[in-house]
């Protein structure tokens, strides 16, 4: 039971990894993607074919898999940026197929639907991070997973992050007040797409096999439910989130009536979550509508009182945000 | 055979593929261009639609003979299948896009991806995840004309594409409602001024986009088989197809739709593209579409306005 619960908590952490991603990607910069699976199936192949064909490190993997799945990005980035939310989730979904596809196709690197089979354990300074014992690779996910948020919350307070948020609730207006809309989305989706690779070289390390059945659309669905059930655009709230979810999805086997509830439920269960999450709570659970329009009431009444201290551009943008959050807008 | 027979062989492989992408792509197109956005469920309305369709077919065929009432139960089947799915897609309309109608534009497409879900897995639980095969209703030995071979299914999938197609096009060009449907389309607000129930509008778009799945779905199961998550990617691609004509046009879904189906026999056969890639043509098609000429071949340069 309570080793269960510690695989719940591993998952947990790996799709919280996806999550933030995601969330940096739909939740701060309002693009749908679809491509969460790819992203993780580039980090687990890279962190596979680099392990077992050249021996590299578990540590060594993880920066050239997370450069990889940026670039992917990119290259998703780039040709799909003309394109508004409902385009940009069928062409991000293309593209994770292609790389389903792809995996599923190059047998000389990726071995075909096989997959790759007896990737070497992590070892941490010759202490070997066994998935068995799951404490200690817990621990290691925790400490990656904490780092990652660190990060990723002082990029979201930064200017950058205030761009993204303006370009999430209207591109134009943010182009029109001197936000770069281009780069941002780009860079936006390259470090979402980074984050997500890590999730890819967890899974690599956890499971010590990869294969192309593990990276499929519903990886994308459930990371996307996880987003809008924990609340976008608050990254302790998709990681709340990521629990829910796989909990959910492993409460037949934790209370024993796998045998009974068909496989079926728990997908079912997340198309409901995403359903009436929209109709009843479009915000998720940890919804962050109050907080930010006492907020932008301060830089208002602050504007209004001295008009020299505050930065102009910063009141135009909270105001706006605030306003279309009262509308009711994700 | 000689390499004009082996073309016109593989156009008409090509135009009957494309015949069943068109006819589901109109679904798509015909939503977009009302509500401006993408009905992610519309491909597993077709596996509904394919599953009523099995189920009514098996039961008035009984254990008849093979001849003209298999042709008649399987154009009835079809009937009814389209029926259903047609208040299929009115009931989704109405639960999951309707309250979302005012929200930002994430919210339905978030929705429509939680209904498909649904679809795809309910039917999964139902019905088992084996695949069925849908008999064909009548013998289906190929018929050479020349040097190309024709199957009668192929002959029926485009006779039934294009009358669908002509039938939807007098529809909307020439009927009253049709004229309401333009309008809702061209401006919501305003047609609604007008006296135009604009409601009733957006429902009726469902159904017939959803009744026109049904029948794409019911012509596919015949070649490949009916099985819970059959509708995923033939709806993805049917969307592309949707979009490379042009989305919110009712010609461009047509011409996209018949385009997209002979780039992938064409792309198979000639240009020796992988049969493990056959899938990836229509993704990559999409995204230099949207590259080229974002807005499709027919589809009209939209201003957006603060």
């Amino acid at each position: 039971m309570l080793n269960f619960f510690l695989l719940i908590l591993i998952y947990t952490c790996i799709y919280a990894f996806m999550s933030l991603g995601q969330n940096l990607i739909t939740g701060y910069t309002g693009m749908l993607s679809l491509c969460a699976a790819g992203f993780f199936a580039i980090g687990s192949y890279t962190t596979a074919i680099l392990m077992t064909k050249f021996a590299w490190s578990w540590w060594s993997t993880v920066p050239v898999a997370i450069l990889l799945s940026a670039l992917l990005g990119v290259l998703i980035g780039l040709p799909t940026l003309r394109l508004k939310g409902d385009y940009l989730a069928i062409a991000t979904l293309g593209f994770a197929e292609i790389v389903r596809n792809v995996i599923n196709n190059w047998d000389a690197l990726t071995n075909g639907p096989m997959g790759i089979q007896r990737i070497p354990m992590i070892s941490f300074f010759g202490l070997k991070v066994s998935p068995y014992s799951k404490y200690g690779f817990l621990l290691l996910e925790v400490v990656l997973l904490a780092i990652c948020w660190f990060l990723l919350e002082r990029l979201v307070k930064s200017r950058m992050g205030r761009a993204l948020e303006a370009i999430r609730e209207d591109e134009i207006a943010a182009a029109s007040v001197g936000v770069n809309v281009t780069k941002y989305k780009v860079v936006s989706f390259a470090i979402g797409a980074g984050v997500s690779g890590i999730a890819g070289c967890l899974q690599a390390g956890f499971v010590l096999s990869v294969s192309p059945g593990s990276y499929v659309f519903m990886v994308s669905i459930m990371v996307l439910c996880t987003v809008v059930l924990g609340g976008m655009g608050n990254f302790l709230a998709v990681m709340l989130g990521a629990f829910i979810i796989q909990f959910i999805s492993y409460l037949p086997q934790l209370i024993g009536l796998s045998s009974v509830i068909p496989a079926q439920a728990k997908q079912i269960i997340f198309g409901l979550i995403l359903v009436i999450m929209m109709i009843y709570r479009p915000q998720g659970i940890l919804g962050r509508k109050k907080r930010d329009n006492s907020r932008a009431q301060a830089f208002y009444d602050q504007a209004n009182g001295d008009t020299r201290n505050a930065g102009r551009k910063d009141i135009g943008l909270e105001e706006s945000g605030a306003k279309c959050e009262e509308e009711g807008r994700v | 055979m000689g390499s004009a027979g082996m073309f016109f062989q593989h156009l008409m492989n090509g135009l009957t593929l494309g015949g069943i992408y068109a006819l589901i792509a109109l679904g798509y197109t015909m939503v977009y261009g009302i509500l401006k956005f993408i009905n992610f469920a519309h491909g597993d309305i077709l596996m509904v639609g394919a599953y009523i369709g099995l189920f009514v077919f098996d039961l008035l065929r009984g254990s008849s003979p093979l001849g003209p009432w298999w042709i008649a139960a399987f154009f009835i089947a079809m009937l009814v299948s389209m029926v259903c799915c047609a208040f299929l897609g009115m009931l989704i309309e109405r639960v999951a896009y309707k309250p979302l109608r005012k929200g930002s534009r994430l919210a339905p497409l978030l929705s429509a991806i939680g209904v498909s879900f649904i679809l795809s897995n309910g039917a999964a639980w139902l019905f088992g995840t084996h695949s069925r095969k849908l008999e064909y209703p009548f013998d289906n030995s190929p018929i050479s004309i020349g040097s190309v071979v024709i199957t009668p299914h192929q002959i029926m999938v485009l006779v039934v594409a294009v009358v669908m197609m002509v039938l939807l096009k007098l529809f909307v060009g020439k009927s009253k409602m049709g004229k309401a449907m333009r309008a809702t389309s061209l401006d919501g607000e305003t047609a609604k001024l007008m006296g135009i129930n604009s409601d009733m509008i957006i429902s009726l778009t469902f159904g017939i986009g959803s009744a026109l799945a049904a029948c794409g779905g019911m012509l596919i199961a015949l070649d490949y088989k009916v099985y819970a998550t059959m509708g995923t990617m033939i709806g993805l691609k049917a969307f592309v197809a949707a979009v490379v004509g042009g989305i919110g046009n009712i010609t461009g879904a047509m011409l996209g739709g018949f385009l997209l189906g002979l780039l992938e026999t064409f792309g198979v056969a000639v240009f020796g593209i992988p049969q493990g890639f056959k899938d990836t043509i229509a993704f990559a098609v999409l995204i230099i579409i949207l590259l080229v000429k974002p807005e499709g071949l027919l589809g009209k340069v939209e201003k957006e306005k603060v």
